[in-house]
């Protein structure tokens, strides 16, 4: 088929259009994806427009915790078995994380661990006896540049433009555990096994065997990746973390300083701030550059 | 034509497996959807027609908007406020209380399986009495 001049004038046109919009974002600094992401706040087109046409949506001002980039402050000396213990079991209470005692199958969103295993950078065969012994307390990091949230093909783990927490939608995962792959930190739990099985007839559904522990969050479905989210749910309530909150008040009780510590990297007045100029925190991998946002006194 | 009687007895037998569905289901229709509407609270947070017609996609506005833009509450047609959550607000104890009584009915006669209930918690439902447990 032979082009005609009409056509050959359409064509030329829209190439130059293509290829002169990478020289203009480029002057710009942002790639027309990242310029449009950020337009859209984190919902893809359609969604947008439906956004657009029904009621306005938002969040009530005053009543959520907002901050420019969260960040936690772990103080490993502040810390115990038991205030460890306690803030796991607040997490996965509040989050309705199943207790799994097969290793394999295991669902965690904040644990204990071994320092070589939360510093292997750092470990060397003449650290301090009592530092091994201490209970570090790890979970996701948050981390301002997260792998894990590169290599999702669904966007169903995506970082918060508004805030920098890094979230699951877990009505996108469809389980295929690139993230898992991704993250250093071994932060993300697979559900291979449905968590809270339900009574299998169909009008009835009801739980069986033991209930998820809080009727108001919801709990996953077996297939999907799940991880701490910074309590994302109840910083949109006005509440800190609920591993932050236990933590806190068990050191008071013992007259120690708060072992968890929560606010905002980007306010220079901030807790974590003070901490940070305070104490000489470590961060886990950073040789990785994916900058956690959890720091560790040691 | 060979072996006549036993092709039409074949043909015969082969209708009859085909339409069974037809005739096994004759005259024994499933029951109408029975839905009960909350008694306490008259209105929802949409038009009745529009939330027959489109509650899928309003809840889908409602888990992205929650999910990914962190934008928590809705402005009803009413002008009423409510928190998007499906356990919390639609779910709640004035409202749609009893899953087996409002979202199953419909679901259920035309077959359809939304995954909600994978993961979100369904109301808790005192089970029906079975008439011999009358004590
Ligand atoms: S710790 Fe892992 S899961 Fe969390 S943001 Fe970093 S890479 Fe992602
Ligand atoms: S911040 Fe929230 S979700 Fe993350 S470990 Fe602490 S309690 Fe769990």
């Amino acid at each position: 088929m032979a082009v005609n001049r009409r056509k050959f004038l359409k064509i030329g046109g829209a190439s130059i259009l293509a290829f002169g919009a990478k020289p203009a974002a480029d002057a710009l600094g942002i790639s027309p994806t990242e310029w449009l992401d950020e337009k859209l706040g984190g919902f893809t087109i359609p969604e947008t427009l439906l956004h657009l046409f029904r009621k306005p949506a938002g969040s009530v001002a005053g009543e959520a915790l907002t901050a420019k980039r969260w960040a936690m402050v772990v103080n490993v000396r502040a810390l115990d078995e038991e205030i460890a213990e306690a803030c796991k079991e607040a997490c996965h209470r509040v989050h309705n994380v199943p207790e799994i005692d097969n290793p394999k199958h295991e669902i965690k969103w904040i644990w204990q661990e071994e320092y070589e295993h939360v510093f292997p950078g750092q470990q060397h065969e003449h650290v301090d006896e009592a530092l091994k012994k201490l209970p570090f307390l790890v979970m996701c990091n948050h981390c301002f540049n997260p792998p894990c949230c590169r290599v999702c093909p669904t966007k169903a783990t995506f970082k918060r433009k508004k805030d920098g927490i890094v979230l699951m939608d877990m009505h996108r995962c469809i389980g295929c555990r690139f993230c898992m792959a991704a993250c250093p930190f071994g932060a993300r739990s697979f559900n291979w096994i449905i968590p809270w099985p339900r009574a299998g007839a169909e009008e009835e559904r009801r739980f069986k065997g033991k209930e998820p522990p809080t009727p108001d969050y919801p709990t996953r479905a077996k297939g999907v990746v799940e991880k701490c989210n910074f309590c994302a749910e109840r910083l949109a309530k006005g509440q800190i973390p609920a591993c932050v909150e236990v933590s806190q008040e068990l050191c008071k009780k013992k007259g120690r300083e708060p072992a968890l510590v929560f606010g905002d990297l980007e306010d220079p007045d901030s807790e974590v701030r003070q901490l940070l100029r305070l104490h000489y925190t470590i961060r886990r991998k950073p040789e990785l550059g994916s900058h956690p946002n959890v720091y560790y006194i040691v | 034509m060979y072996d006549g009687g036993k092709i039409i007895a074949g043909i015969i037998i082969g209708l009859l497996l085909l339409t069974f569905p037809i005739w096994y289901g004759l005259g024994r229709a499933a029951p109408k959807p029975d839905v009960k509407v909350p008694v306490k609270e008259k209105e929802c947070v949409e038009p009745k027609a529009y939330m027959k017609n489109y509650h899928m996609q309003l809840l889908d506005l409602w888990r992205d908007s929650t999910v990914r833009v962190a934008k928590r509450s809705f402005i009803a047609f009413n002008g009423k406020k409510y928190e998007m959550s499906l356990q919390k607000t639609c779910m709640s104890a004035d409202c749609h209380a009893r899953k087996t009584e409002f979202c199953d009915q419909c679901h259920n006669y035309t077959g359809v399986v939304p995954y909600c209930w994978d993961c979100h918690i369904p109301p808790k439902e005192e089970p029906k009495r079975k008439p011999e447990e009358k004590h």
